[in-house]
């Protein structure tokens, strides 16, 4: 199967000499959620708005659905939708007009009933005669992904949509997500929440300093490059580590009724055997043995971190 | 071609005006109501007619002319300056629209709404002062191409604005200095010769000039130098806007 998206070389340097992208490559298939990490700068922004047509790109090429973002653009607009990072909303207009407007915008026919499905979806339809001013923060941005819904689209943007949401409007969004998953839409968002990328995403893509510097299947990320603790309750507690346990990466925790040994799930052999057989030597019993995987964000904080 | 597109822009444009109903209508018909009070009262009592044409009703062309020229201009320049402003440009770049369906949009709006405006104060116009169209045709082609060309003129200027005082100090320091000067309220005949030459620099009196023609037949210049000056003026717009677009000028980062 071609990919939805398929992004080629892609460089951005503005005007004033910035290079924001650095040779992105990326295929996305169908269907797919990415999550985009990075911190603050790193291009995230920058990639999606020149995708979208926001921003000309300074070399390399990006189709969607088969068509050049540039020569087929009537085409590849109009299977995108955005939700771009910042609020910005008309004021005066209503919920209605506004999103009705955007359907408009995408070359769409009307169809009312499609507009308030999608208002009732978003918790919005009592609110269809409001004039967006009179809206809260959390309710302008559902009022975005109205917006960004109102012409059907294939492929979906969210540029940092539950930045600064309550914890209320981010489940909606989620389920959202996963919904228009289902019905065959591939999605692409960027986040500072890590929790965020570990609960939807299928691949991630961690964005430094213009460059994608790993885009990865969720789960193999987290076996790849996770690091898995295994952790033992003693049955007495012990003052000192012993000098036999010193080759093993283990910390003596919990005024000593603690060990806490890490091992890297890459490495072919644990090291859990071997650390199993010299306690016993060394006759320290425990009650308790349970296992510890790290999250996301401490691999991505080691990430951001190595590729400085 | 994206009907629908130009369809959502033209319809909000519109919806625009029904909220601002006010200062978008009766606004410029107050004002227009003023000048046929002071100038054409107090003037007119002196000034008694101007080429076999009452003064009251010799002011009338010129003073939709004034309407025309400034309300397709602020129309335009406001329409597309306010969505750079907020951002909400995004969703018209993120779009897929050509730039000249956008510009068919908000031009076709804003050119619009300034003929309905004029058509208004015409109407207004004959509650005092008997008003007479010798050539309709010709009356409409003016009023038409004018809002065009204006709409065209403050579409550019709503592009290159980047802060709310550009937007408005060409309409204020350039446009009606020129309505004023040219020939609004006075034949170009009554001035002295060295005025006289100095007004055939200013492009506005063609305008009024072939738009009163075709009210009473009376003009400053002839009809095709008229004609010819609003086409030229409109090919110099549309060249502009072209170059603007495949410029990228002022629009895309
Ligand atoms: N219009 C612009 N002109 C110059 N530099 C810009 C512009 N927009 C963004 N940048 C710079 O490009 C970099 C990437 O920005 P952005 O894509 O917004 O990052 P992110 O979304 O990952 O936070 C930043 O350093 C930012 O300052
Ligand atoms: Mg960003």
């Amino acid at each position: 199967m071609p990919a939805i998206i398929q992004i080629n070389k892609l460089s951005k340097i503005y005007a004033g000499g910035f290079q924001a992208l650095d040779t992105i490559n990326l295929s996305i298939d169908k269907a797919e959620i990415i999550a985009l990490l990075g911190p603050n700068g790193a291009g995230k922004t920058t990639l999606i708005s020149t995708i979208c047509g926001i921003i000309n790109p300074s070399s390399g090429s990006v189709t969607v659905d088969g068509h050049d973002i540039i020569d087929g653009y009537r085409h590849t607009r109009k299977v995108i939708g955005l939700v771009p990072q910042e609020l910005t909303t008309d004021s005066f207009e209503t919920v209605w007009d506004t999103v009705s407007f955007s359907r408009g915008l995408f070359g769409k026919k009307p169809n009312p009933q499609f507009i308030e499905q999608t208002l009732k979806d978003l918790s919005l339809w009592d609110k269809k005669d409001n004039k967006i001013m009179e809206l809260s923060g959390g309710m302008k941005r559902r009022v975005m992904i109205a917006k960004a819904l109102s012409h059907e689209p294939t492929v979906l943007f969210l540029d940092e949509p539950t930045a600064g949401v309550d914890v209320e409007l981010r489940k909606d969004m989620w389920n959202l997500v996963r919904k228009l998953r289902s019905n065959g839409v591939t999605i692409i968002l960027t986040t500072h929440y890590i929790e965020e990328a570990e609960e939807i995403a299928d691949r991630i893509g961690v964005i430094k300093n213009g460059q994608l510097i790993l885009i990865e299947d969720k789960v193999s990320l987290m076996k790849k490059l996770g690091k898995k603790q295994l952790i033992l309750d003693l049955k007495e507690n012990l003052t000192d580590l012993p000098s036999e346990l010193e080759n093993f990466d283990i910390q003596l925790k919990s005024q000593g009724m603690r060990l806490i040994y890490t091992y890297d799930t890459t490495e072919e052999h644990s090291g859990i055997a071997a650390l199993l057989q010299q306690l016993s030597k060394l006759g320290i019993q425990f009650n308790d043995l349970k296992t510890d995987q790290s999250s996301l964000e401490d691999i991505f904080v080691s990430l951001v971190r190595d590729a400085v | 071609m994206n009907r629908y597109a130009i369809s959502a822009i033209y319809k909000f444009e519109m919806a625009r005006t029904k909220r601002t109903i006010f200062q978008s209508i009766i606004s410029p018909v107050i004002s227009t109501s003023l000048y046929f009070v002071v100038f054409g009262s107090a003037i007119g009592s002196r000034i008694t007619e101007i080429g076999g044409v009452s003064y009251g009703a010799f002011i009338v062309p010129g003073l939709i002319m004034l309407s025309l020229l400034t309300q397709s201009i602020s129309n335009a320049s406001f329409g597309i300056y306010f969505p750079k402003f907020t951002g909400t440009i995004y969703e018209l770049l993120s779009a897929p629209i050509s730039y000249y369906e956008v510009l068919i949009g908000y031009v076709g709006a804003a050119a619009t709404k300034s003929i309905l405006l004029s058509l208004i104060i015409l109407a207004t116009a004959g509650l005092f002062v008997p008003l007479e169209i010798a050539h309709p045709f010709w009356m409409l082609f003016f009023m038409v191409m004018t809002a065009i060309t204006f709409s065209l003129f403050g579409f550019i200027i709503g592009i290159w604005a980047d802060n709310f005082e550009k937007l408005q100090i060409i309409p204020m320091l350039v446009v009606t200095p020129l309505v004023f000067l040219g020939g609004t309220f006075y034949s170009v005949n009554m001035l002295p010769a060295f005025w006289q030459s100095v007004t055939l620099f200013n492009p506005v009196l063609y305008l009024i000039s072939g738009f009163r023609w075709s009210f009473y037949e009376i003009s400053d210049v002839s009809l095709t130098t008229s004609v010819t000056v609003i086409l030229g003026f409109l090919a110099l717009c549309m060249l502009t806007i072209w170059w603007i677009f495949k410029s990228g000028y002022q629009i895309k980062k």
